[in-house]
C-alpha cells in the first residue's frame, strides 16, 4: 500500500504526543498530585466498598434501561417520517449537555411529586409520583443518556444499506424477518459502544446521584471523592477512590472491548433509506407510543425548564452579559483546544496504527480516559500542581477551558479519528500520489473531508463545555462569572426565578454554539 | 407477457423523467444513456421502490403501480449490497424461496442446483466476506433464479467487474433468463454491453425514456440524443 | 497547532488579569458564593468599606461554606485570601487546629450573639437558628417537635442537605445529635421514611421546596423573612421545635500568612461595626452579630424564637462530628 510510505513527522510526535503527554498529566498526573500531598490518611472503610457497589449497580441498571428502552424509539424514528422529526432528532442531544442540576429541575418539575404529571393524575384517585431513590438515580440517567443511546443506534440503523430494505420488501420478507436480518446484527455490534458509553457517564456521575439519591444509600464513587477532598480533607483516600474509578472504568472497558469498540459519533448525517415495512397496525402503534414515550420523558422537561425561565430571562441583570460572555468565550476556547488536541492524537493514532496496531489501540483506549476520571481529583490536583508556580486565578479561564477540552475529548475524538482515518485512506493516498507536502496535503485533501465532523465535535465540546460548572467553582477567579456559576449563586441567594431565566439562557447559548460549530462544519468549501 | 408505462411521470428533486413505452416479452433490453439521466430510477419505479407521479405501470394490462415491491413480477439486482453480510451463500439463496429460512430438503436441494448453474457448486457454506465482488453477484443471481419473476432487472451489477469477467456475467444472465422465457432490464452507461447482451436499447436521455428499438439498428443510425450521448466514439467505428 | 492554544490561553489569561493592575493595598477576602451575588451582602460591603480603607476589597467567592476551609487547606500557606469569611463554628476548631489562622487584633466591645463569645481567633458576623420551613397555606398540622415529624402521616416529606457537603446538614446532624445524644440513630432511622432526598446544598433543597416537592426543608427560622420583606409574601413559616433550634454562628478569621495584617484586623473590626452588620439582615437573611440602634428590620418581629437554643462548642463539634456522621450514614443507609 502506499500508506506504507506515509512517514511519522516530527510534527505527529510533537502535537500528538504533547496532547497524550496533557491527558496523561490531567488524568493520573493530578492523582499522583493529590497522593503526594497527602498526609497519612485512612484507607477505604466498608462505606466506600458500598459506594463502589452502589456506583456498578446503579451505572449498570441506568446504562441497560437507556440503551433497551433507546431500541424501540431508534427504530420508530428510523422508520417513520413525520412533521418535527428533524427538530426531533436535534433536540436528541440536548438533555446532553444540560447541566445535571438544570435538568434535576426540569425533571422534577415534570415527574416530581407535583410536578405536571403528578397533578394530572391526582384527580382520577393516584398517589403523587415519587421519583427519589434508587429509581429517582436511574430513572434521572435514563433522561441523560436515552436521547443519547437513540443517537447512537439511529445512526446503526441509517448505516444499513438502503438496498438491503429494498431486498427485504422485494422478497416479501415479515417486519420480524427484517428485525432478525438486518436490525438483529447491526444491533449487536453498535449495543454494546452505546453501553460501554453510558456506562462510563453514569460511573462518575454525582449532582443527580446526591439531588434525587434520597440519601447516603446513594452514594457513588464520586461523592466519596467529594466528601474525601471537602469533608475529611482527606487526599490519600481521595487519591486511593480515584484510582479505584479508574479501576472500574478499565474493566468494563476491557471487558467490553471485547464485544466491540465504543460507538462511533458519526452524528453528521441523518437521511433515512425509504422503508416498506412496518405498515401494519401493531408497528404504527409501537412507533407512536415510543415516540411519545420520548416526547414525554425528554422534551416535557425542557419544555418545563423553557416555560420557567421565559419571563425571568426578560429580567436578568446586566451582570448576566459579562457572565455569559466569559462563558462562551470559555466554551469556544475549550472546544478550539478539544478538536486541536482530537487532531493532533488521530493523527498520532492513525501513523501508529499502520506499523503497530496494538500500540494505537491503547492510544486511543487512553483517549476515553477522562471519562474515568474524577474531576474532583483533576481539578485538586492541577491546583495542587499549579499552585507553586501561578495563582490559580490568573490561569481560571485557560484552566477551565483546558479540563473542559479534556473532558470532551473522548467525544471530539470518536467523531474526528473515523472520519480522518476514511480522509486518510482515500484522499491522503491521492495527495500523497501528486507529491503534496504537509500542510498543503493537509489543507487540500484532509481538511475539507474533516470539516464536518470537526464542526460537530466543536459543537458539542463548547455545548458541554458552557454547562459545565465542575472546575471553575475551584479555582473561582474574584470578578469572574460564568452563566452556571451564576446560576447557582442566583439560587443561593434565595433568586430561584432569576436562575431559572439563566438557566434558559445557558441552555440557549449551548444550543446556538452547537448549531454554529455544527452549521460552520457544513459551509461548502471551494478552493478555487 | 408486457409491460406498459402508460404516460409515466417520475420526479426526483426538480429532475423529471417521462416514459410512454410498452416492453414486449422475451427481449433483452438495455435501459442506456447517461449516468444521472434517470435509469435507475425507472428501474425502481417498475420494480415497485419509487412512487410515481402520474400515469401507469400495466402488467399485462393489469395495473401494477401502487402493488408493494414484493407483489410485483420483478427481481431487482442492485450494483452492491444485494447480500446479507451475515448469512451463508446458502442462506442468502434460500431466503428467496423462504424468508423465514426454514428449508426442507427438496429446497437445499433446489439452492445447491442454483448455485451450480451460476457455477458457484459447492460454495454454499461460505460468507460473502469469503467471496470476490463477481461471485457475489452470482449469489445474487441464483437467488433472481429461484424466485422465478417474468421480469429480471439488473442496476448495473457489473460495473465493478474486468471486461472478461463480466462477459461472463452477461453470457450467465442471458442463459438464465432465456431458460426462463424472462424478459430483461438492464441498466448500464455502457454502449459496448447493451451491442454484447440486449436485442433492444431504450434510450434514457434529457428527461425521456424512448420506446425500445432494436440495438443494431439504433447504433447504426442514433438519433441526436444517442449520438450526442456515444459522442465521437462511433465516428470511426 | 500550538500556536493556537498559545493564541487561546493568552488571551484568557489577559482576559482574567486585564482588572488587576491597581495600586491601593489589596485585601482579598475567600468567602461563599451566596455572599457576593447582587442579592447577597457582597456589593454593599464591599463598598462600604472601601470607603474608609483606602484600599482594595476582593470578595472571592470559593464555592458553598462548607467547600471554603478545605480550599484554604489546599492553597496552605501560599493562599492569596488575607481573610477567610463563611466558616461556622462547627468547623472552627479544625480550622484552628491546621495554624493556618492567626488571633484577631481588639476584641469587639459588644456582640449580640446568644452564646457568650471566647474564640481568640475567629469572629461572628452573623448567626441564625436552623428551622424546617413550611408553605403554611398548605401544611396545617405542623409538626413541633421531631418526635412530632416522626408520627406525621408517611405523605410528609421532607427534603434535607447532606451534612459532607453542607453546613446546614451538618447543622442538622448535630442539632439531631445534640438534642437527642445516644438516641439519634434511632431518630434518624425513624425520619428516614419523611426525607424525600438529601440535597448537596441548600439551594438545591430550598429549589425543591418552593417547587412543591417537599412539604418541609431545612432551612433557618430567618428565611421567612426573606419572603416577607423582598416578596411581601407571608406563605411561608419555620416551625418551632420544642427540643430547641440549633444554632449556626457564621464567622470570619485572618490568616496568619496574610501579608495585610493590619488591613485586615480593620476589615475583621469594620465586620462587627454597624455598617456592615446593618447590611446583613436583609441580604444575608440571618440576625446579624450586632442588632442595629434602631432595631431588626420590620418584619424579623414576625419570626419565631425558639424556646432553647442548641449549640455545641467547637471543640466539640469536632470530636462528635465524625461520629455523628457514622452513625447518620448507617442509619440511612439501611
Amino acid at each position: 500500500m502506499a500508506n506504507r510510505a506515509q512517514p511519522i513527522r516530527p510534527i505527529h510526535f510533537i502535537a500528538g504526543g504533547g496532547a497524550f503527554a496533557l491527558l496523561l498529566v490531567l488524568t493520573f498526573g493530578t492523582v499522583i498530585a493529590v497522593w503526594t500531598r497527602a498526609e497519612l490518611g485512612s484507607g477505604l472503610s466498608s462505606s466506600d466498598w458500598a459506594a463502589v457497589r452502589f456506583t456498578l449497580s446503579q451505572a449498570f441498571v441506568s446504562a441497560s434501561v437507556s440503551v433497551i428502552l433507546a431500541i424501540p424509539v431508534a427504530r420508530a424514528l428510523a422508520r417513520r417520517k413525520f412533521r418535527g422529526r428533524t427538530l426531533m432528532v436535534s433536540f436528541l442531544g440536548a438533555p446532553f449537555i444540560l447541566p445535571a442540576i438544570v435538568a434535576v429541575l426540569g425533571i422534577v418539575a415534570v415527574w416530581g411529586r407535583s410536578g405536571w404529571i403528578s397533578q394530572a393524575i391526582e384527580p382520577f384517585g393516584f398517589s403523587p409520583l415519587n421519583i427519589y431513590g434508587y429509581f429517582g438515580v436511574v430513572f434521572a440517567h435514563v433522561f441523560f443518556n436515552l436521547p443519547l443511546a437513540t443517537r447512537l443506534l439511529l445512526q446503526g440503523w441509517l448505516s444499513i444499506p438502503a438496498e438491503h430494505f429494498r431486498l427485504c420488501a422485494q422478497l416479501d420478507m415479515s417486519p420480524s424477518e427484517i428485525s432478525k436480518h438486518l436490525e438483529r446484527p447491526m444491533l449487536w455490534s453498535v449495543l454494546p459502544g452505546a453501553f460501554l458509553l453510558v456506562f462510563l457517564l453514569c460511573i462518575s456521575s454525582f449532582a443527580v446521584v446526591l439531588a434525587l439519591g434520597g440519601g447516603p444509600r446513594a452514594t457513588t464513587v464520586e461523592l466519596a471523592i467529594y466528601q474525601a477532598l471537602r469533608f475529611d480533607f482527606d487526599l490519600s483516600k481521595a487519591a486511593m477512590l480515584a484510582v479505584v474509578q479508574f479501576g472500574l472504568c478499565t474493566s468494563v472497558a476491557l471487558a467490553s472491548i471485547f464485544i466491540a469498540k465504543p460507538t462511533n459519533f458519526a452524528f453528521g448525517l441523518d437521511r433515512p433509506p425509504e422503508r416498506w415495512d412496518g405498515k401494519g397496525a401493531f408497528h404504527v402503534i409501537c412507533d407512536c407510543l415510543s415516540l411519545v414515550m420520548l416526547t414525554l420523558f425528554l422534551f416535557l422537561p425542557l419544555l418545563a425548564l423553557f416555560i420557567r425561565g421565559l419571563i425571568p430571562i426578560a429580567h436578568l441583570p446586566i451582570k448576566i452579559y459579562a457572565a455569559a460572555l466569559n462563558s462562551v468565550v470559555i466554551a469556544v476556547g475549550s472546544a478550539m483546544l478539544a478538536i486541536v488536541m482530537s487532531l493532533a492524537l488521530a493523527a498520532l493514532i492513525i501513523r501508529i496504527a499502520r506499523r503497530r496496531k496494538r500500540v494505537s489501540q491503547i492510544v486511543e483506549g487512553l483517549g476515553f480516559l477522562t471519562l474515568a476520571a474524577s474531576p474532583f481529583v483533576i481539578g485538586t490536583g492541577l491546583f495542587i500542581i499549579i499552585n507553586p508556580y501561578v495563582s490559580p486565578f490568573a490561569v481560571a479561564l485557560p484552566v477551565t477551558a483546558l479540563i473542559n477540552a479534556a473532558m470532551s475529548l473522548p467525544f471530539a475524538l470518536r467523531i474526528i479519528l473515523p472520519a480522518m482515518t476514511r480522509a486518510e485512506d482515500h484522499y491522503g493516498t491521492l495527495g500523497d500520489s501528486l507529491g503534496m507536502e504537509r500542510w498543503t496535503r493537509f489543507r487540500i485533501a484532509i481538511w475539507p473531508r474533516l470539516k464536518r465532523p470537526i464542526g460537530f465535535a466543536a459543537g458539542l465540546s463548547a455545548a458541554l463545555s458552557m454547562g459545565d460548572l465542575g472546575v471553575i467553582a475551584l479555582f473561582a477567579p474574584p470578578d469572574i462569572e460564568t452563566l452556571p456559576l451564576m446560576m447557582y449563586r442566583l439560587m443561593a441567594a434565595y433568586q430561584l426565578k432569576m436562575a431559572s431565566g439563566v438557566a434558559l439562557l445557558l441552555i440557549s447559548l449551548s444550543l446556538i454554539l452547537f448549531w454554529l460549530f455544527d452549521r460552520g462544519g457544513q459551509l461548502e468549501h471551494h478552493t478555487r | 407477457m408486457s409491460i406498459t408505462l402508460d404516460k409515466l411521470v417520475l420526479n426526483q428533486g426538480s429532475f423529471q423523467l417521462d416514459a410512454d413505452l410498452v416492453i414486449e416479452e422475451g427481449h433483452k433490453i438495455a435501459l442506456l444513456g447517461p449516468s444521472g439521466g434517470g435509469k435507475s430510477t425507472l428501474l425502481s419505479a417498475i420494480a415497485g421502490f419509487k412512487e410515481i407521479t402520474s400515469g401507469r405501470i400495466l402488467f399485462n394490462g393489469d395495473d401494477i403501480s401502487t402493488d408493494p415491491p414484493a407483489k410485483r413480477p420483478v427481481s431487482l439486482l442492485f450494483q452492491d449490497h444485494n447480500l446479507f453480510p451475515h448469512l451463508s451463500v446458502e442462506k442468502n439463496i434460500g431466503l428467496g424461496l423462504r424468508t423465514n429460512l426454514r428449508l426442507n430438503d427438496a429446497e437445499k436441494e433446489i439452492i445447491q442446483d442454483a448455485l451450480r448453474r451460476v457455477g458457484l457448486g459447492g460454495h454454499g457454506s461460505k460468507m460473502p466476506s469469503e467471496m470476490s465482488g463477481g461471485q457475489q453477484q452470482r449469489v445474487a443471481l441464483a437467488r433472481a433464479l429461484l424466485r422465478d419473476r417474468p421480469v429480471l432487472c439488473l442496476d448495473e451489477p457489473f460495473a465493478a467487474l474486468g471486461p472478461a469477467l463480466k462477459h461472463e456475467m452477461l453470457d450467465l444472465v442471458a442463459e438464465i433468463v432465456e431458460a426462463a422465457n424472462a424478459t430483461l432490464l438492464m441498466v448500464t452507461h455502457q454502449p459496448d454491453d447493451a451491442e454484447y447482451i440486449a436485442d433492444q436499447t431504450i434510450l434514457v436521455a434529457q428527461g425521456r425514456a424512448y420506446a425500445p428499438v432494436d440495438t443494431t439498428t439504433l447504433f447504426h443510425s442514433p438519433p441526436p440524443a444517442l449520438a450526442s450521448y456515444l459522442g465521437t466514439r462511433r465516428a470511426h467505428g | 497547532m500550538k500556536i493556537f492554544q498559545l493564541f487561546a490561553a493568552g488571551l484568557c489569561v489577559a482576559l482574567s488579569t486585564s482588572a488587576h493592575a491597581q495600586d491601593k493595598p489589596e485585601l482579598t477576602v475567600y468567602t461563599y458564593d451566596s455572599f457576593v451575588s447582587d442579592w447577597g451582602p457582597g456589593p454593599a460591603v464591599e463598598k462600604a468599606f472601601e470607603e474608609t480603607c483606602e484600599c482594595d476589597l476582593k470578595l472571592v467567592a470559593a464555592g458553598d461554606g462548607a467547600a471554603l476551609l478545605s480550599r484554604v487547606l489546599l492553597e496552605g500557606e501560599r493562599t492569596e485570601a488575607d481573610i477567610v469569611l463563611g466558616l461556622d463554628t462547627n468547623i472552627t476548631a479544625r480550622a484552628a487546629e491546621t495554624g493556618l489562622f492567626a488571633p484577631y487584633g481588639k476584641s469587639p466591645t459588644y456582640l449580640d450573639v446568644p452564646i457568650p463569645w471566647e474564640d481568640k481567633i475567629f469572629l461572628p458576623y452573623d448567626w441564625g437558628y436552623f428551622a424546617f420551613v413550611y408553605d403554611n397555606t398548605k401544611l396545617t398540622d405542623v409538626p413541633d417537635s421531631f418526635e412530632a415529624l416522626i408520627a406525621a402521616p408517611d405523605d410528609l416529606k421532607i427534603v434535607i442537605q447532606d451534612p459532607r457537603s453542607s453546613t446546614p446538614g451538618l447543622g442538622l446532624l448535630l442539632w439531631i445529635k445534640t438534642a437527642y445524644g445516644d438516641r439519634a440513630p434511632e431518630i434518624w432511622e425513624k425520619l428516614a421514611p419523611k426525607i424525600l432526598t438529601v440535597t448537596k446544598g441548600w439551594s438545591e433543597a430550598y429549589g425543591m421546596f418552593t417547587e412543591g416537592e417537599a412539604d418541609m426543608v431545612l432551612s433557618y427560622t430567618t428565611s421567612p423573612a426573606y419572603h416577607i420583606i423582598a416578596e411581601d409574601d407571608y406563605t411561608k413559616s419555620a416551625a418551632s421545635f420544642t427540643e430547641g433550634h440549633y444554632m449556626q454562628i457564621e464567622v470570619a478569621g485572618k490568616l496568619a500568612s496574610s501579608d495585610q495584617q493590619e488591613l485586615a484586623d480593620d476589615f475583621l473590626k469594620f465586620m462587627t461595626s454597624p455598617k456592615f452588620q446593618d447590611i446583613i439582615p436583609t441580604t444575608n437573611w440571618m440576625y446579624p452579630a450586632v442588632f442595629p440602634y434602631s432595631g431588626l428590620p420590620a418584619g424579623f418581629e414576625t419570626l419565631i424564637t425558639p424556646t432553647e437554643s442548641l449549640i455545641v462548642d467547637p471543640i466539640e463539634a469536632e470530636k462528635t462530628r465524625d461520629a455523628a456522621l457514622a452513625e447518620w450514614l448507617t442509619a440511612l443507609s439501611q
